[in-house]
């Protein structure tokens, strides 16, 4: 176990690594200026183009470019414009010019709002979402199964950001049912915390719920129907114990895989979620980033996204092999 | 043919005061009418003794989207502690459905069963899901077909064996895991403690029907269905299953049902012999009777398919044909298509009517539904010289 483990975690360091690189290398190798989007459309002159270029070390060679630049996550590094040097503390992810801050700050007071939410998701689809569908199994065939399935089917036809605004629209401001979205941060005060997450993590979770339902569904069907689960109950377990346990076993593996491919994809749906409810997450910061080409933020909220989506694949890695031990073996 | 219950078979049959073997099976009590006792007749095991099992007329009808299939029609057999009834027949003759429903494995929703199956004077058909998990894994147990796919992938060997234990007993996990490892030991497996947390990918095919074994019998069941417990396994590791069975039966005394379609396995372990096809027991009687002295085409067809070593040269002798659908089984005897010897019978009886299932001699427990009124003299001219 233990060595499976350390495999993973190599080589989810590896995957963290070739991020940075491809990052790097999309925003400075690629044909877009970083001095020129540092100095803006308006008042750049050329003198101060080349100060630009010169105090940030953008004339330097890329792989000197790079190293710094990996080096200052580590141990920290100072930018100097203009006459001014701006302190950069490890990890630094670079520094903002267009809000004059370091990148590590104006995304460390983010990355928890975003992982809530993420998190928050993970939890009601994996337990709401698997929990209708492990239901439905259980009845399939019956009028509530078939009414539970084709309801989940018309809803996930629906676009998501149509579902979430309306029932942001309907259930928040036109029918206060549900309390406003807002972030308050859970050492504050967990009771708002939750209140504040409570709809944004509905509108991301339930739309989802409705598709691992089907999914769980399909598994728990096919695994109910193995021969491991009438020895089951030939045992004389009860079909509780049968259904929840043996089979929702083996049935959650192609579910936590979905769920592994799924991750990236619930970063995307965090972006709209956020944007709805006006949450201060990482979604809400690169989209304002790319409005104003603010390129040091992009490129450290890419690097974080990735950091949280690998070590949200690491976990599922080794929720994986805690469910089925012949993972580890292989 | 080792056991001393065997020399009962001789005895009377009309009678339900048999020998009590040592489990202690009681006879159930009812009101003796004429009708009664006659069904009844027919459900005595045939060695006489008192059954601890007693199937009487069970039917097994499946509602489906075609229309209703018959897996089981009034099946009738008994079995007695201490002793093992083989019940043979092709795929879809209804063997594995019938003890699925003396486990009550069948789910009711889909499933029409009638008749009566009765655990030591204990009526099972009609019993709530609550009543019938209690008897399943503790006064009957099943030892199922194929290891690999029956025994939980994802738990180790131990947990499931200890589960087991643990269903039906309000034990410590400590208490559980000891009974476990002492099960493990008993059929064989060696290095208990080690074996205890594998896997079942982690035991080989012999290892892993052992494994099942100590899973069904860890909570000393009465009753043990084993269906078709060597066949996934090879011949030599066949052997060592079969054996050990023999074994536990003798320490537990528990009474066996064992589903096969291998007929050498029937004379290696069975006291009696059921014989089933579409649905219905075409043959009924102690192991030598049905063996040596089979008086049913069907019967003869499926001793005539067993390769034998005499014969290397010729060609396999199958029973022509497929067996029936159940949707639509042939009206008079259900084997009257495949049957070389429905010519022999006057007139159209073979493909009217459905032959009774009658003592073969007049009297006795040797039981088989066939119009040939000369079937011993055809086995004895015909077939017999046949099997070698």
């Amino acid at each position: 176990m233990l060595y499976f483990v350390a495999r993973r975690l190599f080589s989810a360091l590896s995957v963290v690594l070739a991020t940075l690189i491809v990052t790097f290398a999309l925003f400075f190798i690629a044909p877009t200026d970083p001095a020129a989007a540092i100095c803006g459309e308006r008042n750049c002159t050329q003198e101060r183009y080349n100060d630009i270029k010169e105090n940030l070390h953008l004339d330097r060679p890329k792989v000197q470019q790079f190293a710094e630049y990996t080096a200052g996550i580590f141990v920290g590094r100072t930018f100097e414009t203009s006459g001014v040097v701006q302190d950069c503390k490890a990890p630094c992810l670079g520094f903002s010019f267009k809000s004059n801050r370091p990148v590590t700050e104006m995304l460390s007071s983010r990355i928890p709002v975003t992982v809530s939410l993420v998190a928050g998701y993970s939890v009601l689809v994996l337990t709401i979402g698997v929990f209708v569908g492990s239901m439905a199994a259980k009845r399939r065939g019956t009028t509530a199964d078939r009414v539970l399935m084709s309801s989940t089917l018309v809803l996930s036809s629906i676009p998501y950001y149509i579902v979430a605004l309306m029932i942001s629209l309907y259930l928040t401001i036109l029918y206060p049912i549900l309390p406003r979205g807002g972030y308050t941060p859970f050492t504050e005060s967990p009771g708002k915390w939750f209140l504040g997450l409570l709809t944004p993590w509905l509108v991301l979770g339930i739309y989802s719920c409705t598709q691992y339902a089907r999914y769980s569904r399909g598994s728990m069907v096919e695994t109910l129907s193995e021969d491991y689960i009438r020895t089951a109950r030939a045992k004389g377990l009860s079909d509780r114990v049968v259904t929840y346990k043996h089979a929702l076993r083996s049935g959650l593996i192609p579910v936590v895989t979905i769920f592994g491919l799924d991750i990236a994809g619930s970063l995307g749906g965090a972006i709209f979620t956020e944007r709805i409810f006006d949450l201060p997450g990482l979604g809400n910061l690169v989209l304002s980033s790319l409005t104003t080409y603010d390129l040091p933020v992009i490129m450290g909220v890419v690097l974080v996204s990735s950091v949280i989506l690998v070590t949200m694949n690491f976990i599922v890695d080794v929720a994986y092999s805690v469910i089925d031990p012949r993972v580890r073996l292989s | 043919m080792t056991t001393p219950a065997n020399d009962a078979s001789k005895g009377p049959r009309d009678t339900m005061t048999g020998t009590v073997p040592s489990g202690g099976g009681v006879a159930p009590e009812r009101n003796p009418s004429v009708a009664t006792r006659e069904r009844r007749t027919a459900a005595i095991s045939p060695s006489g003794e008192t059954p601890y099992l007693v199937v009487e007329d069970l039917t097994v009808q499946f509602p489906t989207a075609d229309g209703l299939v018959s897996a089981v029609n009034g099946l009738s057999y008994s079995v007695p502690l201490g002793r093992t009834l083989a019940i043979v027949g092709e795929s879809g003759s209804g063997k594995s459905v019938s003890s699925m429903a003396v486990m009550g494995l069948h789910d009711p929703k889909r499933t029409r069963i009638s008749g009566s199956i009765k655990l030591g004077g204990d009526e099972l058909v009609g019993l709530s899901e609550n009543e019938l998990m209690k008897i399943r894994g503790d006064a009957v147990a099943m030892v199922f077909q194929d290891p690999q796919s029956s025994l939980h992938p994802l738990y180790t060997v131990g947990n499931q064996i200890s589960e087991a234990y643990r269903v039906h007993h309000k034990v410590t996990k400590e208490v559980a895991k000891k009974r476990a490892l002492e099960m493990l030991d008993l059929v064989g497996i060696p290095n208990p403690i080690r074996r205890f947390k594998q896997y079942p990918h982690e035991f080989s095919g012999g290892m892993r029907q052992r494994a099942m074994i100590a899973m069904g019998l860890v909570n000393d069941p009465k009753l043990v269905i084993a269906d078709e417990p060597t066949t996934a396994l090879d011949v030599t590791v066949q052997a060592q299953i079969l054996d050990l069975l023999n074994n536990l039966q003798k320490e537990f005394g528990s009474a066996i049902v064992l589903i096969t379609h291998d007929l050498g396995v029937v004379a290696e372990m069975a006291d009696d012999v059921l014989v089933m096809y579409a649905g219905r027991c075409v043959e009924y009687g102690t192991a030598e009777d049905v063996l040596a002295r089979p008086r049913m085409p069907y019967t003869w067809g499926l001793l005539e398919s067993i390769p034998t070593v005499s014969a290397a040269n010729e060609r396999l002798r199958p029973i022509k044909g497929l067996p029936p659908s159940l949707l639509a089984l042939p009206s008079g005897c259900s084997f009257n298509p495949r049957c070389p010897y429905a010519d022999r019978v006057k007139g159209e009886r073979c493909t009217t009517d459905l032959p009774e299932l009658l003592p073969v001699d007049g009297a006795g427990a040797h039981t088989s539904r066939c119009h040939l009124h000369d079937k011993a003299s055809i086995y004895e001219a015909e077939v017999a010289p046949r099997l070698g």
